[in-house]
């Protein structure tokens, strides 16, 4: 038996303990179970992952597994890229989990408590079906078993985000969005796929890729144009962001890190998959559109999250952020293919590839520490957390460490990828071949995006690690936390590894990435030389005179910052004293910038995207107006986009169902009738065509 | 080691010692020009060093509730500009460190200390802190697309973002300094400069009333060893960012080479170029006064479009 079919029996063997231990183990050992065999699935689809990417490849057809159907699975580079972020994410999630579920908390006793419903048995079932379902998302090789496990996906994360429903209203609310969104997103693509696949007269992706180019221009364009719409709901692009605000802060945090890093990445692999593998690349116009709705994103999903005093809810609208920038970089390099110049466009698909391993593991490992915070504080709100790095030292640093990467700032590993992303956008102008009017245009814009995103980005995370963890106490719930168990530390360190990893070795990479680009020769041709290149310590651009050293200049920040800690040694020890408080009285935790007052100049700034509500309440005094009782300040920053474009959507649609509505009365004969009408339209209907 | 390379560390070694030997002398000449330029006699161009010389001797304080963060965010602030004066083409073009990092990472170099002082003004839970690490990173954040796009317009012409490539590119056709793209790419840039070095009109460098400070409310609970790395820093940015923009516009006199002659001219005459940039920009300020915080925005998207306009009219003239 190969390497490869060794690691998928162990991912599938291990889910299908781990489902049957969440089901029937008791509740002593259920969580420490579940977890261990979600890490092992993890590891097997790692493994998986990295050996497709090293060159190895399989081909599995199994004719009757599905009704109807075959279950056909392929691994190819480029669904390795995918098993291997679903995996290292899944790893690091399920040995967070064994701590994160058996919370005293967690265990039997009032189900309305926050938390409990994570150790429950549906949840914990649900936990390793989730991740096995992501690991077959990327090799599945024809519509159906590509739409099982899909949707296998979407249910299986669904049960997860309402684990806690008991607890609290906002999580039903949530849930409801996330399945509409889910499934609406779920009928695009099946319409899309069908679509392509009647007209290519196979369901089979090895038929589909075959008959692709003979299709008309105008099946591509509405089979591109309906699979993008379903695979960026389920990225969260925006508009179709609307969910992952609601659903990742609800949801446990290990579930958040499994959806928000590595659930949302596969609408990054449904595009490339559907519209540059299977249709094989297109017109400029779809790189465009996925540019302009990546520019999109990126900036809208950076500037609500820099708003956001919810850090869950601040983590999820940066997934939407570098999203974006992914799709940045995947629609430059669509547009790029479509002109030919196929160099600029590998390096392009390259960085985007690489922001999304470098965005799951930075993503996993933030929200496994919002996860720990909110475990061990029940806080999410920033305006009430604060100190955390005296009473919870260890998860401190690890955010410090999420929050460099996240903030794309060097020595993190998100700092490489957008460094690719720039100078794929920035020599767009300078390469060889026509430039059109249009990308003359397209290019700064997209440059300019990406550098308020990094500028917003950084202000972001200085923001959520500054007024989350440093400081003093904003709440005495802040104030009473303790360090988290091992196996959640665990967790998040093996995360924290993996940015480090990342961020100083990122040549390692290049080897992957040249293999996976050669398997979209649509966009990249064939036989091209490597994309990303160098010896082991500086990185190198194809076609681009460019050059950037992550590993040294990780080295002489670490020699300079030693140089400086030693060379001049001062006389006297470091001595403790009180802050400068202008003279008066000590100072209190209420006398602290809070997120919301950290954020006031940029939302200012921003104020004719943002809008954000202000409200001021004077109350008078009963008997003179001219003492004032109390006044009441409340400012909140609304979701715009979503006030805006739901609204309607949501009344439009809830008319059709009323509408529809009046056409049951329960009453059998009318039943009787419309099944009958229905008959004959379909015979007339046959009898026409025929 | 051969030839080349030991004389490459050399050069490399004597930058990085001019750097920070001459960065608080820069603070020095332009304090002193400023001073004259308003009628007081002003305390010569040593000062910078006699004040550092003074705080290094001190012992450093922690204040109540500070954390490591706090007592790092120094080190890390000058860490990151020794670097970048290591990297940078000041006295040769083909320096060895010249491949680790191009324009994009020394600007995150740059946003990497703002990110460690911001975090420290927080560390310390005062208001003042909040204040000051909020409107900084205010302004780094608007100011972030400026300077890339200038860098966009720059390295378009050249192909390149390698900052010895930039250079060696503006020497080799002199003309492309005074083409409208690169002189739009320099106001440009020069306006980012005055933001991330905390000069006028953005912020008041020598201004200690609390309610106007960005800079000094982050740092104003250092002191000691602490409070001269801090100092050190801001000087070393200046100068670095100085020197920067004085070899990407003005390359004349700098090193193609790694010959002793041609390294000992491009390092007297960066030198001088750093002193005179430094000198006008002094007496520019003295015509200034500060803005309000909430007109910076205005300027920052004056000098993005600037940067718009350069990236557009390098293409369309080319």
């Amino acid at each position: 038996m190969s390497l490869l079919g060794a690691a998928l029996s162990l991912m599938i063997g291990a889910a299908s303990v781990g489902v049957t231990a969440g089901l029937l183990a008791p509740v002593t050992v259920r969580a420490g179970l579940v977890g261990a065999m979600t890490a092992v699935t993890g590891l097997g689809g790692a493994v998986v992952g990295a050996a497709a990417l090293a060159g190895h490849r399989l081909v599995l057809d199994l004719p009757h597994l599905l009704p109807l159907s075959r279950l056909v699975i392929s691994v190819d580079p480029l669904s390795g890229v995918f098993l291997l972020i679903v995996g290292g994410t899944a790893i690091a999630a399920g040995v967070y989990a064994v701590g994160y579920s058996s919370h005293p908390d967690h265990g039997p006793g009032d189900p309305t408590e926050p938390g409990h419903g994570v150790a429950s048995r549906t949840s914990q079932a649900a936990l390793p079906a989730f991740v096995a379902a992501m690991l077959l998302v990327p090799i599945a090789a024809n519509v159906t078993t590509f739409l099982v496990f899909w949707e296998l996906m979407a249910l299986a994360s669904l049960v997860l985000v309402l684990a806690e429903h008991r607890a609290r209203a906002e999580v039903r609310e949530a849930g409801i969005w996330y399945a509409a969104m889910t499934h609406a997103g779920l009928v695009v693509i099946l319409l899309g796929l069908v679509v392509f696949a009647g007209a290519a007269g196979g369901e089979s992706f090895a038929a589909m890729r075959l008959a692709a180019p003979e299709l008309s221009p105008a099946t591509r364009s509405i089979v591109f144009c309906l699979t993008f719409a379903g695979f960026a709901s389920k990225a969260g692009v925006v508009p179709l962001h609307v969910w992952l605000p609601r659903a990742h802060p609800e949801a446990p945090s290990h579930v958040s890190a499994l959806m928000s890093s590595a659930m949302v990445t596969l609408g990054l692999y449904g595009i490339l998959r559907v519209a540059f593998d299977l249709l094989g690349g297109g017109p400029s116009w779809w790189g465009v559109l996925m540019l302009v709705v990546g520019a999109l994103s990126a900036v809208y999903g950076v500037l609500q999250a820099f708003v956001a005093t919810d850090l869950k809810r601040l983590l999820a609208y940066s997934t939407t952020e570098n999203v974006g920038l992914m799709l940045v970089g995947v629609g430059a390099a669509g547009l790029f293919g479509a002109d030919g110049n196929r160099t600029l466009a590998g390096l392009l698909l390259a960085a985007a590839l690489l922001h999304a391993v470098n965005h799951a593991a930075f993503k996993t490992l933030l929200f496994l520490v919002a996860g720990s915070v909110l475990r061990s504080t029940g806080l999410r709100d920033l305006d009430r957390m604060g100190g955390l790095v005296a009473r919870m030292p260890l998860t401190t640093a690890l955010a410090a460490v999420g929050a460099l990467c996240a903030a794309a700032l060097p020595p993190g590993n998100g700092f490489v990828s957008e460094w690719l992303l720039l100078q794929g956008l920035t020599h767009s102008l300078s390469a060889q071949g026509s430039v059109h009017v249009l990308t003359a245009v397209l290019m700064p814009l997209a440059v300019g995006v990406v550098a308020l995103t990094a500028g917003l980005g950084v202000a972001t995370f200085v923001k959520a690690f500054g007024v989350g963890f440093l400081a003093r106490a904003r709440s005495p719930e802040a104030g009473h936390a303790v360090e988290s168990p091992r196996t959640m530390t665990a967790g998040m360190v093996f995360a924290a590894a993996g940015c480090a990893a990342l961020a100083v070795a990122p040549t390692l990479a290049a080897g992957p990435l040249t293999r996976i680009i050669a398997t979209l020769p649509s966009l990249t041709g064939r036989a091209e030389s490597p994309p990303v290149g160098g010896d082991a310590i500086t990185l190198r651009l194809a076609g681009i005179q460019g050059s950037m050293s992550p590993a040294l200049i990780a080295l002489g920040l670490a020699v300079a910052a030693a140089v400086v800690a030693i060379a001049p040694r001062h006389r006297r020890a470091r001595r403790p004293a009180p802050i400068w408080g202008c003279g008066g009285n000590r100072l209190n935790p209420r006398m602290e910038y809070t997120a919301t007052s950290f954020a006031e100049p940029l939302t200012r700034v921003f104020d004719d995207v943002l809008h954000p509500e202000e409200d001021v309440d004077v109350t008078h005094h009963r008997e003179s107006r001219y003492l004032i009782e109390s006044v009441q300040f409340r400012h909140r920053v609304d979701d715009r986009i979503e006030a805006r474009l739901y609204p309607p959507l949501i009344a439009a649609v809830s008319g059709w169902g009323r509408y529809a509505r009046r056409a049951q009365n329960g009453s059998v004969h009318r039943y009787l009738g419309y099944g009958f009408v229905g008959l004959l339209l379909v015979l007339v209907v046959v009898g026409v065509s025929a | 080691m051969s030839a080349p390379a030991a004389m490459g560390a050399l050069a490399v070694a004597v930058q990085l010692g001019t750097v920070v030997a001459g960065a608080p002398l820069l603070v020095g000449v332009m304090r002193q020009v400023r001073a004259r330029m308003e009628g007081r006699v002003g305390p010569g161009v040593t000062q910078p060093w006699r004040d550092l010389h003074k705080l290094a001797g001190k012992e450093s304080i922690s204040p109540d509730g500070t954390s490591w963060v706090f007592r790092s965010a120094p080190t890390v602030l000058v860490a990151s500009s020794l670097l970048i004066a290591a990297v940078a083409p000041y006295v040769s073009t083909i320096l060895p460190l010249d491949p680790t990092a191009d324009l994009f990472a020394v600007v995150a170099l740059l946003l990497l200390g703002t990110g460690a002082l911001a975090l420290a003004g927080l560390d310390t839970g005062t208001a003042f802190g909040g204040m000051g690490a909020s409107r900084a990173m205010t302004v780094a954040a608007l100011a972030e697309p400026t300077i890339l796009m200038a860098g966009f317009a720059l390295s378009a012409r050249v192909g390149s973002s390698n900052l010895g490539a930039l250079v060696e590119g503006s020497l080799r056709s002199p003309t492309i300094v005074v083409s409208p793209a690169g002189l739009l790419a320099a106001v440009a840039l020069a306006v980012v400069i005055a933001a991330e070095t905390g000069r006028l009109p953005v912020d008041n460098p020598s201004t200690h009333l609390e309610l106007t400070m960005i800079h000094e409310a982050m740092v104003l609970e250092y002191a000691g060893r602490d409070l001269a790395l801090v100092e050190l820093a801001s000087a070393l940015r200046l100068t670095v960012l100085l020197g920067l923009w004085a070899n990407l516009f003005l390359p004349w006199g700098v090193a193609t080479t790694l010959h002793p002659g041609a390294l000992a001219i491009g390092l007297i005459v960066i030198a001088a170029k750093v002193l005179l940039l430094g000198a006008a920009l002094a007496a520019g300020e003295v015509f200034l006064a500060k803005w309000r915080l909430f007109r910076v925005p205005e300027l920052l998207a004056g000098s993005f479009v600037f940067g718009v306009l350069a990236v557009t009219v390098s293409f369309f003239l080319a």
